[in-house]
């Protein structure tokens, strides 16, 4: 067996890998437009849901393309653009009021057709979480935050890490399944800064 | 009315009135409380009205063209019924889509009966106030598949296409809170609040969750189509409004249809 046999044998071995997912890539790209051309067509405004909804930024295209398995270099670059746009408070301080932060958890209202635009959107936190442990009536799509502070103690890193996990959490993971309240304009900074406290004040039902 | 109709009415009110009783009743999932309602009503299912009257229309003459939809082809044949359901959605030569059964009913209630489709679109589900014929008529067509194996083909390219779209469509993220269908509906055992999920990569999940709708909503006091489900989940998903019967509902009604094929249909359906 020569050299040269072997190297063409390579070559055309990982032209014939190469070659494979071409093709396929090829059909599946077809498909992705035809099926990005259907939604843009059927689907008509409804209350505060208008049509354009559907309309993808960068970072939904890419978690719908690779299915939430988006390569780990552009991972980390849709997370890195993410991170940029959090609007840190101007005052500095993170925590808020926890009462207020348990109302707006307990609260599934917002951005539905159904909801009205003069009624401000809710956390939609307990339909994932566990919080308090007098709720009993929890989602369970996010992990449990019951305890988060006493766990993850209260301070100043811990605050911005809480802080920015709920302004973006595309931030800290491109594809996780946790909406952007921030960044999407769902929840404002006092909001955010009462949810914050919520889960870091060692008097909220949390960490009791 | 009959007797047994009025212990059905009886019961509905009992099930409403202890709905709303075991809502704080402690940490007892939905699905448990559904387990419990049907043995309360194992008499019968409240969609059984929907499903007489839906036969009642089938056979009555009605729109411009004076006629019944007995001549209605649902894939098996014009008039053939009977587990016309179980391979839909399904490619059909004359209108050269692929439809499920409502947009298939449309077609017939259009072409044999004359009726405008948007006197049928504009409000295509049923509501407290008036009932939608759509839903009958659809609640009648599903109870004929009844413990009837599902069996939706992909032979026609089309359907096979249709399948491949519904699949992007149910991972297509959007909207304020970047949400798809597989959000809610790609991990096993979890819930939004105490609402169990199924996870429609899961064969049996998907076979539970598909061969129940047409439903009867105990907390809507109404029949629910399939086209409705996708509807409220759309909302849910904080999507705008999917068009009714339009391609995008068709393709990912073929993708989940698909994925439940095998199960033995059980619809309609009781949900909470
Ligand atoms: C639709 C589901 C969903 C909703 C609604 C949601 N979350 Fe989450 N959350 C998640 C998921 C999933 C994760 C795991 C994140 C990941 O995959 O990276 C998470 C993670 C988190 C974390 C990080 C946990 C850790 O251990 O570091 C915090 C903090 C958090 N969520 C707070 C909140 C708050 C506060 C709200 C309400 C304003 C909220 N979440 C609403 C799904 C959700
Ligand atoms: C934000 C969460 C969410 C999203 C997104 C969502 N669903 Fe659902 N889905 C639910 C909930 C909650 C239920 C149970 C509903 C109930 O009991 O009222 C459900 C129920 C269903 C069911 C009926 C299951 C059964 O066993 O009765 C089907 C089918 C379904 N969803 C399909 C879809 C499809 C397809 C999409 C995308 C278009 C979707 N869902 C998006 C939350 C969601």
């Amino acid at each position: 067996m020569n050299a040269k046999w072997i190297i063409e044998a390579a070559v055309i071995a990982s032209l014939a890998v190469i070659a494979m997912p071409a093709q396929a890539g090829k059909a599946d790209a077809g498909l992705d437009a035809k099926t990005t051309e259907i939604i843009k067509r059927d689907f008509r405004d409804k209350g505060i849901a208008k049509a354009d909804r559907v309309n993808q930024d960068e970072l939904q295209a890419m978690c719908s393309k690779y299915v939430d398995k988006v390569p780990a270099k552009m991972k980390a670059k849709l997370e890195a653009a993410q991170e940029k746009q959090i609007k840190w408070p101007a005052d500095g301080k993170f925590m808020g009021d926890w009462k207020a932060g348990e109302k707006l958890a307990q609260s599934g209202k917002g951005m539905t057709w159904s909801d009205k635009a003069d009624e401000p959107a809710g956390g939609n936190c307990y339909n994932c979480h566990r919080l308090s442990a007098k709720e009993i009536a929890y989602g369970t799509i996010g992990p449990s935050l019951l305890n988060f502070g006493k766990i993850r103690g209260s301070g100043e890193d811990i605050q911005r890490y809480a802080y920015g996990r709920i302004y973006n959490a595309k931030a800290y993971n491109a594809c996780a399944n946790m909406p952007r309240f921030g960044h999407m304009g769902i929840l404002s900074e006092a909001q955010i800064k009462d949810l914050v406290a919520l889960l870091l004040d060692p008097e909220s039902p949390v960490n009791k | 009315m009959n007797t047994s109709n009025v212990k059905k009415i009886f019961l509905l009110c009992a099930l409403a009135a202890s709905s709303a009783v075991l809502a704080v009743e402690g940490d007892v999932s939905d699905s448990d409380r559904i387990a419990q309602y049907r043995e309360m009503i194992s008499d019968g299912n409240p969609a059984d009205f929907d499903e007489m009257n839906g036969a009642e229309l089938w056979k009555k003459v009605a729109g411009p063209k004076q006629a019944t939809l007995e001549k209605c082809d649902l894939g098996k044949g014009a008039g053939v019924v009977k587990g016309a359901y179980a391979e839909l959605p399904r490619y059909f030569k004359d209108t050269q889509k692929v439809q499920d059964l409502e947009s298939r009913l449309l077609t017939c209630m259009t072409t044999l009966q004359g009726i405008p489709e948007e006197e049928i679109t504009a409000k295509p589900f049923s509501s407290d106030k008036r009932k939608s014929d759509i839903s009958a008529l659809a609640t009648y067509v599903v109870g004929q598949s009844k413990g009837i194996k599902m069996a939706v083909s992909l032979k026609h390219p089309k359907e096979k296409e249709a399948y491949e779209i519904g699949k992007r469509v149910f991972n297509y993220r959007a909207g304020p809170y970047d949400f798809a269908c597989s959000t809610c509906h790609a991990t096993s055992n979890v819930r939004i609040r105490m609402q169990d999920l199924p996870n429609f990569h899961v064969k049996k999940d998907a076979q539970d969750a598909y061969s129940s709708w047409p439903a009867y909503r105990v907390s809507q006091g109404l029949t629910r189509s399939f086209q409705w489900r996708l509807n409220d989940c759309f909302r849910q998903q904080r999507f705008p409004e999917p068009k009714f019967v339009s391609e995008v509902t068709v393709a990912l009604t073929m993708y989940l249809a698909v994925s439940a094929n095998g199960a033995e249909y059980a619809g309609p359906g009781l949900k909470r």
